[in-house]
């Protein structure tokens, strides 16, 4: 009975790892074809990489997500957290009950309506304001610090919920001020949840297309933008080696974030 | 020559007023004052008007079951709650509207809540770092405060590397660090197992001692209470039942819920038949005969009363004893249902004939343990007239 249930085990596990990872492999395998042709083996060669370095377009359309990563996540990371906390320390308040959907809405809203409400938002300041004008790196970056920020402050505020107050009441009982309690105590032990937050946000953003599409101006393409653009005209390899580096940055961060949740976890329960 | 003079010397033939405790004292000056402190959440009543003496280096424990209110009057004390009403005075100084961080208390919790994220040092340190204090002196503080809890060597451990009795050390070291006036302790023993925790009950007292700190401690542990404390506050449903020192808990219970909750008691109902000033006496029907207890209470002739009888206090023979002296009271006919043989003491359960259950123990003195009982006996119950105590309520 052991032995068979183990067996169903490892068939689920090996075919599930199967489906999900079979087009991945073949893309990364592909990328390193010494083939013009896509889908024809051609034998091991590193010229689509060097390729795709030489390509001005993409290059400046990775340059500038990566920028917009970095900034929205920072963005996000700082004012996800204080949504975070406000969620989980400041008691029941007036309104806390509609904040704490609205804050939780980016991540079960279908992308193309939050791209558009966007637009359409950044369109009517544009009239009223005259801020922002027009449309581009700015107005991604806006855009991508609000969804962020959604899956930022539920993890910091499930992080902190998880936390046990009476660390911050000791705190406060040998004579931390709510200011140097929040820097000396909560700070340091939400800090993983906020790595993990930020790596969460930085790969969130790096992969987004539907809202950025919504969002950025002429002349302000996203990696993403591109190379959608350019799958429609038709697969090259040069695609396959920018996408293996792509999966490869995601991959590290949301392994950067996992590891981040555990290391916390284990310190956070031996306490218990 | 030498001995006569040692017997007369007045020190030591008279007591002096150091000898007696401050809360026996006329007009001491108690060091925490709690007047009428009442506390809601809602329409839950946690706290219910309790005021509350407690004098300079007292160890005293407010027990009570959870839910008694006990938790939420220490968080108080600590300012983690505002009371709904009422006053609380350390040291002369309300403390009405003081943040926690300006208390001259600290407390040390159930959980301990060290810090994950720092060693041992810095848990300890902390506190002090707060005031200001200069680095030499705070590492020449933390390391003989390490030492007093005997845990100077693992300064640099993070609280994770730590057992539960070494961090319960640090808890303590670190909430006595920065020489508060007064120290709440949460059941400061709670998660430690039944070895460590006697082991630590005397270290306790002994550090208490020492730095003449007063100890404000809050167990739901009656032995934990008996053992620790100068003065046991038992609380129930908020408030405090009775306030006395441990033996008198013990004792001289002042009413059925004290004398349940502390040890275990048989309780016979009964009522009131010979009321004198310094003695009653009382017929039972569910304990079988009359009762004898040598102290008077206020009471109204055949008022119904409780008679608590603690099960050491009970002797049990095959034989009916001689109670002539008491005129034949305080003696009682029952069935042996159970024995329980505890290596130092065995346990009879003993069924009476009106059905009423009585738990007696009786310490094994010989190995042969005397005289053998054995189930289904018939024994005689029988006790002596300063054993037990008269309750009204």
């Amino acid at each position: 009975m052991q032995q068979r249930q183990s067996l169903f085990l490892n068939t689920s596990a090996t075919l599930g790892f199967i489906f999900l990872y079979a087009p991945i492999i073949a893309l990364i395998v592909y990328s390193f074809n010494k083939s013009k042709l896509v889908t024809v083996w051609g034998g091991w060669s590193l010229q689509w990489y060097s390729a795709l370095f030489n390509n001005e377009q993409i290059m400046t359309a990775a340059w500038l997500s990566l920028k917009v990563a970095f900034i929205s996540a920072t963005v996000a990371v700082v004012l996800g957290t204080l949504a975070g906390f406000v969620l989980s320390r400041m008691g029941r308040f007036p309104g806390k009950l509609i904040l704490s959907g609205w804050i939780t809405a980016p991540l079960v809203m279908p992308e193309v309506i939050t791209g558009l409400s966007l637009l359409l938002l950044f369109v009517a300041m544009e009239g009223t304001f005259g801020w922002p004008s027009g449309r581009g790196i700015g107005t991604i970056i806006i855009a991508h610090s609000t969804f962020c920020l959604a899956y930022v402050a539920v993890i910091v505020q499930s992080r902190l919920s998880a936390m046990d107050e009476s660390l911050e009441e000791a705190a406060m009982d040998l004579g931390a001020k709510p200011f140097s309690l929040f820097f000396l105590v909560t700070l340091p032990l939400i800090s993983p949840a906020i790595i993990s937050g930020w790596l969460l946000s930085f790969t969130l953003s790096l992969d987004d297309l539907v809202i950025a599409s919504f969002v950025s101006g002429p002349g302000n393409s996203t990696l993403p933008m591109v190379i959608f653009s350019k799958v429609r005209l038709g697969v090259t390899p040069e695609v396959n080696a920018l996408a293996t580096i792509m999966i490869g940055i995601v991959a590290l961060g949301v392994v950067g974030a996992i590891w981040q949740m555990r290391r916390q976890n284990r310190m956070m329960n031996s306490i218990d | 020559m030498t001995e006569t003079q040692v017997i007369d010397s007045p020190a030591v033939a008279q007591s002096t007023p150091d000898d007696i405790p401050l809360w026996k004292q006329d007009g001491a000056q108690p060091f925490l004052r709690i007047e009428n402190i009442t506390k809601k959440f809602g329409d839950f009543t946690a706290v219910d008007n309790i005021s509350l003496d407690i004098y300079k280096n007292e160890l005293f424990c407010l027990l009570g079951g959870s839910g008694s209110g006990k938790s939420t009057l220490l968080r108080m004390l600590a300012g983690f709650e505002a009371p709904t009403s009422g006053k609380i005075i350390i040291d002369g100084v309300d403390m009405a509207g003081i943040q926690p961080w300006k208390r001259p208390v600290n407390m040390m919790f159930q959980s301990y809540a060290l810090f994950p994220h720092l060693s041992v040092e810095e848990n300890v340190a902390f506190g002090l770092k707060r005031e200001g204090v200069p680095r030499a002196e705070v590492r020449e503080r933390v390391a003989q405060m390490l030492e007093l809890v005997q845990m100077g060597h693992l300064n640099k451990r993070k609280p994770h590397q730590l057992s539960g009795g070494q961090r319960q050390r640090i808890a303590l070291a670190r909430s006595l660090i920065k020489q508060p006036k007064l120290l709440l302790l949460d059941e400061p023993l709670g998660a430690l197992d039944k070895k460590l925790r006697e082991e630590t009950q005397f270290e306790l007292i002994n550090i208490q001692e020492k730095l003449g700190v007063t100890f404000v401690v809050v167990t739901h542990d009656q032995e934990e209470a008996m053992t620790l404390s100068t003065r046991i506050g038992v609380m129930d449903q908020g408030k405090i039942v009775q306030t006395a020192e441990p033996h008198d808990v013990y004792e001289y219970p002042n009413s059925r819920f004290v004398a349940e909750f502390i040890g275990s008691v048989n309780m016979f109902e009964g009522r009131v038949i010979e009321d004198e000033p310094d003695s009653v006496r009382i017929h039972s029907k569910e304990a079988g005969g009359e009762l004898y207890v040598d102290h008077g209470i206020s009471c109204a002739p055949n008022q119904k009363v409780y008679v608590a009888l603690r099960p050491e206090k009970i002797k049990v023979s095959r034989r009916k004893p001689d109670q002539s002296h008491l005129n034949g009271a305080n003696c009682i006919v029952g069935t042996i249902e159970e024995i329980a043989y505890m290596g130092s003491m065995s346990v009879f359960r003993i069924r009476l004939p009106s059905g009423k259950e009585v738990r007696v123990t009786q310490p094994n003195f010989s190995r042969n343990m005397g005289e053998r009982f054995t189930w289904e006996d018939q024994v005689y119950m029988s006790w002596d007239a300063d054993s037990s105590v008269v309750l009204t309520s």
